[in-house]
């Protein structure tokens, strides 16, 4: 997907939040879409389950406006959790322009953590997509569990981060470092706007 | 920003509410960097603030000519900073800032959340205190209350002095009431400006807003107005005060601005700055309606242009297709529409329109040279009338308008009409149209056949005064008086004269539209009687001398005697006398006009039931109701009376 279009000055982002089930995805985009005026968002589209679980995907189409000229417009998406929806997933990631990997920091999900950053870089090669390149941002959530039930922010670096992407610690459940993640994300893609052309 | 300068301290009103800020303003203006650094200033809206921060400019510059002054509001602070970090040269902007000697930022309520221009701001104080420059600041709301802003930030501007405005009492309300009534000129009765002043205005600029509508209102209407009056016109019957609106609820902690915030600082690093500028004018020029292919094919290049020539000539495109426009909707408000003024690349369309436009539109009908006051006979008959015309001549628009002289047929209506028109067409740019009602009534139904109404309208439209004859003629007609209501109230909103004559009040004329009556009466109805004998007196002189040298005293009281119900009777007598003794080739005495008048029998002429009048053969009672009228296509007066006669 190309970010900026010249021809009807838009910018468009399309970011993903990605990771395993039950890591807070969809809560980061419930805790947006709370926070964002009402004119400036789209209707949240979740395609859940019964139980709450996402199915498909959710989708949150912001509108920030005009922006230095260009109507610039964010995109944020979640990809289903669990192991068997991985076509969905597939799908969702077509032509992203970021990726924030939510990662659930109980210590008993890192192996579920770690299975499913390795289903990020297989899907990512299979669309061709650079990992090396892409815009990836790691949200460490439910840091505001008790400690002995979670990794710290250097453990799980040490765990998932090998490629050193930018990391923030989240409470997702009641926002803290949901906006702060969005906005990494954000200012990584964005910056790619010139590096892209040149 | 420059400063405003009428924002002064001396235009600036001091009471309770307002002494301590204005005080310490004033201490900060004259030994700016000493007294109170950082000062900072709050208030509701509309209670001066932004005044204070000019004065403060302005007087410090008096002080001393050299001190280096900056005002500007947060939202251009932050547009600079913004500018100028795009640019990569955020040195630059603290230069710029860092060299000025006083700073006024007003309205730094917005810096909520705006942690980047926090930062910006604190060490941009920091600097200017370390040089003893003075900062001052203007918000709505003490500091502390400003949402989410940094504690330094509150600490520092507790380190200076934090005052604040509150709504002015009645003394200063009824002080400010009076200086700017003094400022318009306006003149209110006893006990008016009290009354307005005895109701809690919120904020000052209700305050003048609600003068501006008193003084608008007396200065179409005679009467003055008295307390009561006033407080019926702005609504207030009851004792009522408006309400003063609830402040508005404090906002919620604002996440997505400040993500929004920081997009768009991210944005403007990332988008070149020629692109950035490109896609800023067309969303500008969109915005206004224009067309913008030009730049938006600019934007598609790939490779960096030079936008700026292309920018300006744009620029430059649209003022000319809004000059054009402007013009065209004087000519024809329809024309205005047309695609062309909306395509910054076919100016040269909008220009042919424009000229084809201007190719069809004649001037109104101007009134003749001839009558000037300086030919008009003045007496006890006409003397109020004559002086309003003078007074309308000499401050169109502002003494009397509309200015309606009544009378009956041949008191000098007319010519008091002409004189005033001559008088206004005088003025630099003056465009008067003066034409008898029928003219205007004939005018408009070729118009109609036509299919012309738009630019006949326009033709109207356009003059700085509009003096119109007999406009009892229009009685019964109702598409002329609609017509002549919407030009009326066209005119009287722009300030510009209405003058009428008619050959009785408004009001008594049966078939004038309520409406037009009405707002006749707005203006001054002046009353022509019949010429008395002083007035005979001065019109028979002054005929003689004109006609036959210096007059004779006899014949001129001999004349002036007679009965005559108009100045038109009283011209044909001298008329009939003159005549009479150049056929004899005698000079006009007394003696002959005795012999003439006394002795002669009525012309029968006078009773058929047409009249020829410069070979056109028009009936008395027919489409002209006063035929006496035709006399203004005519280039001298005197020749119509001469044949009327013969």
């Amino acid at each position: 997907m190309s970010l900026v279009n010249f021809t009807t000055r838009e910018i468009t982002c399309k970011i993903v939040y990605y990771g395993p089930g039950r890591s807070g995805k969809t809560t980061n985009l419930q805790y947006i879409y709370g926070r964002v005026p009402e004119e400036r968002r789209g209707r949240m589209v979740s395609l859940a389950t019964q139980t709450d679980r996402t199915l498909f995907f959710d989708f949150l189409p912001l509108e920030l406006g005009s922006i230095s000229g260009f109507k610039t417009r964010f995109q944020l998406y979640t990809v289903p959790g669990q192991v068997y929806y991985n076509a969905t997933r597939k799908l969702v990631l077509q032509g992203s322009d970021g990726v924030v990997f939510v990662v659930d920091s109980q210590a008993r999900q890192l192996d579920e953590n770690i299975e499913s950053m390795q289903n990020l870089h297989a899907n990512l090669l299979e669309q061709g997509l650079d990992i090396r390149t892409l815009p990836v941002i790691l949200q460490y959530n439910k840091q505001d569990l008790p400690p002995e039930l979670i990794l710290t922010p250097a453990e799980l670096d040490e765990a998932l981060n090998f490629r050193a992407w930018p990391s923030l610690p989240a409470d997702a459940i009641n926002g803290h470092g949901v906006f702060e993640t969005l906005k990494a994300a954000s200012e990584a893609v964005l910056r790619k706007l010139s590096e892209e052309r040149t | 920003m420059d400063l405003n300068q009428l924002f002064r301290f001396d235009t600036f009103l001091v009471g309770a509410s307002n002494r301590l800020a204005a005080t310490a303003a004033r201490t900060v203006a004259q030994t700016p960097g000493t007294a109170y650094n950082p000062l900072f200033i709050y208030s509701a809206t509309g209670l001066g603030k932004t005044h204070l921060l000019m004065a403060i400019g302005q007087q410090a510059k008096q002080v001393a000519p050299t001190v280096v002054v900056e005002y500007l509001t947060l939202e251009e602070f932050v547009e600079a900073f913004h500018a100028a970090v795009a640019a990569g040269q955020s040195d630059a902007f603290r230069n710029r800032f860092g060299n000025v000697d006083i700073l006024l930022i007003d309205d730094v309520q917005f810096l909520t959340h705006r942690r980047e221009m926090q930062a910006e701001l604190l060490r941009l104080i920091g600097q200017l205190q370390a040089a003893d420059k003075q900062i001052v600041l203007s918000s709505d709301c003490p500091p502390a209350e400003i949402e989410g802003l940094d504690e330094r930030l509150v600490s520092g501007f507790a380190g200076g002095l934090i005052v604040d405005m509150g709504r002015p009492d009645f003394e200063t309300r009824l002080a400010i009431l009076r200086r700017r009534s003094e400022e318009r000129g306006a003149e209110f009765g006893p006990g008016v400006l009290e009354a307005v002043a005895a109701f809690e205005a919120a904020n000052v600029r209700e305050l003048v807003g609600t003068l501006n509508r008193l003084a608008a209102f007396q200065a179409v209407n005679e009467a003055p107005l008295t307390p009561e009056s006033a407080a019926a016109l702005l609504g207030w019957e009851g004792g009522e005060a408006p309400a003063v609106p609830a402040p508005p609820p404090p906002k919620p902690a604002d996440e997505f601005s400040d993500f929004l915030s920081d997009v768009t600082s991210v944005l403007a690093r990332q988008v070149e700055a020629w692109r950035r500028r490109v896609a800023e004018a067309i969303m500008r020029w969109e915005g206004e309606g224009y067309r913008t292919a030009r730049l938006e094919a600019l934007l598609n290049q790939s490779a960096p242009v030079s936008s700026e020539a292309a920018l300006r000539q744009f620029e430059r495109d649209v003022e000319r297709l809004r000059e054009l426009e402007a013009e065209m909707t004087g000519m024809d408000p329809t024309g205005g529409g047309h695609a062309a003024f909306r395509d910054p690349d076919r100016v040269a369309d909008a220009e042919a329109l424009v000229q084809r436009a201007r190719d069809g539109l004649s001037p109104p009908p101007g009134p003749s040279a001839l009558w000037t006051f300086e030919q008009y006979a003045s007496g006890e008959a006409n003397r109020v009338a004559l002086s309003a015309a003078r007074a309308v001549g000499e401050q169109p628009g502002r003494r009397y308008n509309p200015l309606v002289l009544v009378g009956p047929a041949g008191v000098g209506k007319t010519h008091l009409l002409h004189a005033i028109a001559n008088l206004l067409a005088q003025a630099p740019g003056a465009v008067v149209a003066c034409l008898s009602a029928q003219d205007f009534l004939d005018e408009l139904v070729q118009a109609i056949e036509r299919d012309r109404v738009d630019p006949w309208r326009a033709r109207y439209r356009r003059v700085t005064a509009l003096l119109l004859d007999d406009v009892h003629l229009l009685a019964g007609k109702e598409r002329s008086q609609e017509e002549l209501f919407h030009l009326f109230n066209h005119m009287a909103a722009a300030q510009r004269q209405l003058v009428f004559t008619a050959n009785a009040a408004p009001r008594a004329v049966a078939g004038l539209d309520d409406r037009l009556v009405s707002r006749f009466d707005g203006g001054l109805v002046a009353e022509l009687a019949p010429p008395d004998r002083d007035l005979r007196q001065a019109l028979i002189r002054r005929h003689l001398a004109i006609r036959a040298g210096e007059p004779d005293g006899d014949l001129v009281d001999y004349l002036a005697a007679r009965p005559a119900d108009s100045a038109r009777a009283v011209l044909g007598l001298v008329q009939r006398v003159l005549g009479a003794a150049e056929a004899r080739g005698a000079i006009p005495t007394a003696a002959l006009a005795r012999e003439l008048l006394e002795g002669a029998v009525p012309p029968a002429a006078r009773a058929s039931v047409s009249v020829r009048t410069s070979g056109l053969v028009a009936s008395p009672v027919g489409i002209v109701k006063s035929r006496e009228k035709f006399v203004w296509s005519w280039p001298n007066p005197a020749d119509r009376l001469v044949e009327e006669l013969s």
